[in-house]
């Protein structure tokens, strides 16, 4: 794998539900330790695009490659297996659950019984949820909450704290400061600089501009489920982007991930 | 527990009190009902309650229902129901006493409540899952209406007597323990809570069912495969109404068409009763326990004084929406019990 190999490519992804088509021929290119900014509008086929490329959904047409491999993507599981994390929109948490339950659902940490039988175990579980908050400074009571106790704030944070806890290599965010004060969107934007330094892969999806020229290196627009234009943020600003957004294309704008070579 | 840093106007301060009182109520309320229960009965027949004679009674009685219930709690724990225990009970009964009458031998009768039980909650799950029908409600109902039939198909309609001693012994037997008879079938049910309560606080799959209840969107994104659990859980249900069967044929001696008729709806308020949301993903085999405990001090209450057989069911709905009531407080009063 070179240095110029994206992490994550998706190659002409299209998704139909039913006689909805939510994607027509998508492409995407992420590279390691850059953050994507993915705009458009309401139906544009952001959220299908990325749960597609979390295993959520399988696409009818088209392909994936993780570090230049092709592969399918049967289940979420798989796309966790394979370092890819997603924050959903709607948070997809839990609520009864206390918080390290949420953070290890699905993968919760175990110890073995009597030699064979694997039981959880809840104070490994809520020892490293604790030590992966403490890290990323979100402050909570206690591990032990039960989600539904949190405010918005702190349950965005859970849920960040999720997709960020498993040596992820991208971590998708779906409207990640939708719901936030405007401290707490400071501390998800500064975030996502972190994990870009880290060489993570970031994609950001987000009807905030601001939000997305703060940390974007690359902005993407999907139009009626389609690529519509692409850039690099220090060729392109702010108006422009709404145009894209809106439908209108200027001259010079050739999407660059619409040559796959 | 709540602290105030401001004092505060009198009307306010009684009314902390009352939110104070809310989450511990909803906590241990329903053991606090269990011993209020004890003591009225006590109180109101000195001279028996407290025999071990009845006391043992009463357990001999809830066994089979309180089986049936724990298997209920595991399908009400996913936000889903089961309406067909009543006749998947009547079936594995009705499919042992049938098996028994042709000599089969004991080993086999045994077993057969599980694997009829079992395939008959897997049938729920499957149906549930592949027929992708939008609640588990229809399929169930279906189910009851099957497992009735087939009863009825196989027993000509008319009860089948004459079970044998090895496999009337967990639902009539006792076994003595330092002079106390102890009714098998409630060690039988201890043993049973027990596990369960075990599977479902101490490995993954348990922990995967309370998920499903809370937000089953929130188990698939986790990479849950959220079909095989359920199809888990209707199964679990299955079996433990068959064991229910069978606990219900050692007290009976026989398979009878009629078994476990409307029986659901038994199990079904023991489980709510006991606490555990109808919306999936809150309770505890405790909680379970105890609901069944409390129908059954209220029948035997209402027996003691010989008081109408219908006031209990009269009473027993007035304690399902009281208890549901105290839910929705607890839910406004915005409780932040850890």
């Amino acid at each position: 794998m070179s240095e110029s190999t994206p992490v994550i490519e998706a190659r002409g992804i299209s998704k139909y539900f039913g006689a909805v088509t939510a994607l027509e021929e998508v492409n995407l290119r992420l590279m390691k330790g850059e953050v994507l900014g993915v705009v458009g509008d309401n139906g544009a086929g952001k959220s299908t695009l990325m749960k597609v490329l979390a295993g959520l959904y399988p696409p009818n047409k088209g392909e994936l490659l993780i570090q230049g491999q092709p592969t399918q993507l049967h289940s979420p599981r798989d796309a966790r297996d394979r370092g890819i994390e997603m924050v959903y929109q709607d948070l997809a948490l839990a609520d009864n659950m206390r918080i390290h339950e949420n953070i290890f659902l699905g993968r919760e940490l175990t110890r073995k019984t009597l030699g064979f039988i694997p039981l959880v175990d809840h104070k490994a579980n809520a020892v490293r949820a604790q030590g992966h908050l403490d890290k990323l400074r979100i402050q909570v009571k206690s591990v032990h909450q039960r989600v539904e106790e949190l405010s918005g704030g702190q349950r965005q944070a859970v849920a960040v704290a999720r997709a960020t806890a498993f040596d992820a290599q991208v971590v998708i965010m779906d409207e990640p400061t939708a719901a936030l004060a405007i401290k707490e969107v400071r501390k998800v934007l500064d975030l996502i600089k972190d994990l870009r330094n880290h060489g993570i892969g970031v994609i950001l999806i987000s009807h905030r501009l601001d939000d997305v020229f703060y940390v974007s290196d690359r902005i993407m627009v999907l139009f009626h489920g389609r690529n519509f234009a692409e850039a690099p943020l220090s060729k392109t600003d702010r108006n422009e982007v709404i145009g894209w957004i809106m439908g209108n294309k200027s001259q010079e704008t050739v999407p660059a991930s619409m040559d796959v070579n | 527990m709540t602290t105030q840093t401001t004092p505060l106007p009198e009307s306010n301060r009684e009314e902390s009190l009352r939110i104070r009182l809310i989450p511990f109520i909803d906590r241990y309320g329903v053991l606090l009902l269990v011993l209020a229960m004890g003591a009225v009965s006590y109180l109101l027949e000195p001279k028996v309650f407290l025999t071990w004679g009845n006391i043992s009674n009463i357990f001999r009685q809830i066994a089979f229902n309180a089986m049936l219930a724990l298997g209920e709690f595991l399908v009400i724990l996913t936000a889903g129901i089961d309406l067909s225990v009543g006749s998947v009970l009547a079936l594995a009964m009705m499919s042992t006493a049938v098996l028994g009458r042709d000599g089969y031998p004991t080993p086999v009768l045994l077993v057969t409540p599980f694997v009829v039980g079992l395939a008959c909650g897997i049938v729920n799950g499957l149906g549930l899952t592949k027929l992708k029908l939008p609640h588990p409600f229809i399929m169930t109902l279906g189910m009851l209406n099957i497992a009735r039939g087939v009863t009825n198909l196989i027993s000509g309609g008319v009860p089948i007597s004459g079970l044998s001693e090895p496999v009337r012994w967990m639902g009539a037997e006792n076994i003595t323990i330092k002079n106390v008879e102890i009714p098998v079938s409630l060690l039988v049910i201890v043993a049973s809570y027990a596990l369960v309560g075990f599977f479902l606080y101490y490995t993954r799959i348990g922990r995967h069912i309370y998920a499903i209840g809370g937000n089953p969107q929130a188990a698939r994104v986790s990479g849950i495969n959220v079909d095989r659990t359920l199809v888990l859980v209707y199964g679990l249900c299955g079996m433990l109404a068959g064991f229910s069967g069978l606990l219900l044929a050692g007290r009976t001696g026989s398979g009878f068409p009629n078994a476990g008729l409307g029986q659901e709806l038994d199990a079904i308020s023991a489980v709510i009763i006991g606490g555990a949301s109808f919306f999936g993903g809150r309770g505890s085999v405790l909680g379970v326990f105890a609901g069944a405990l409390i129908i059954g001090l209220l029948r035997n209450i209402l027996n003691l004084q010989n008081v109408q057989v219908f006031w209990q069911q009269v009473l027993i709905g007035v304690v399902i929406i009281s208890v549901v009531y105290f839910d929705v407080l607890r839910r406004r009063a915005g409780s932040t019990n850890a």
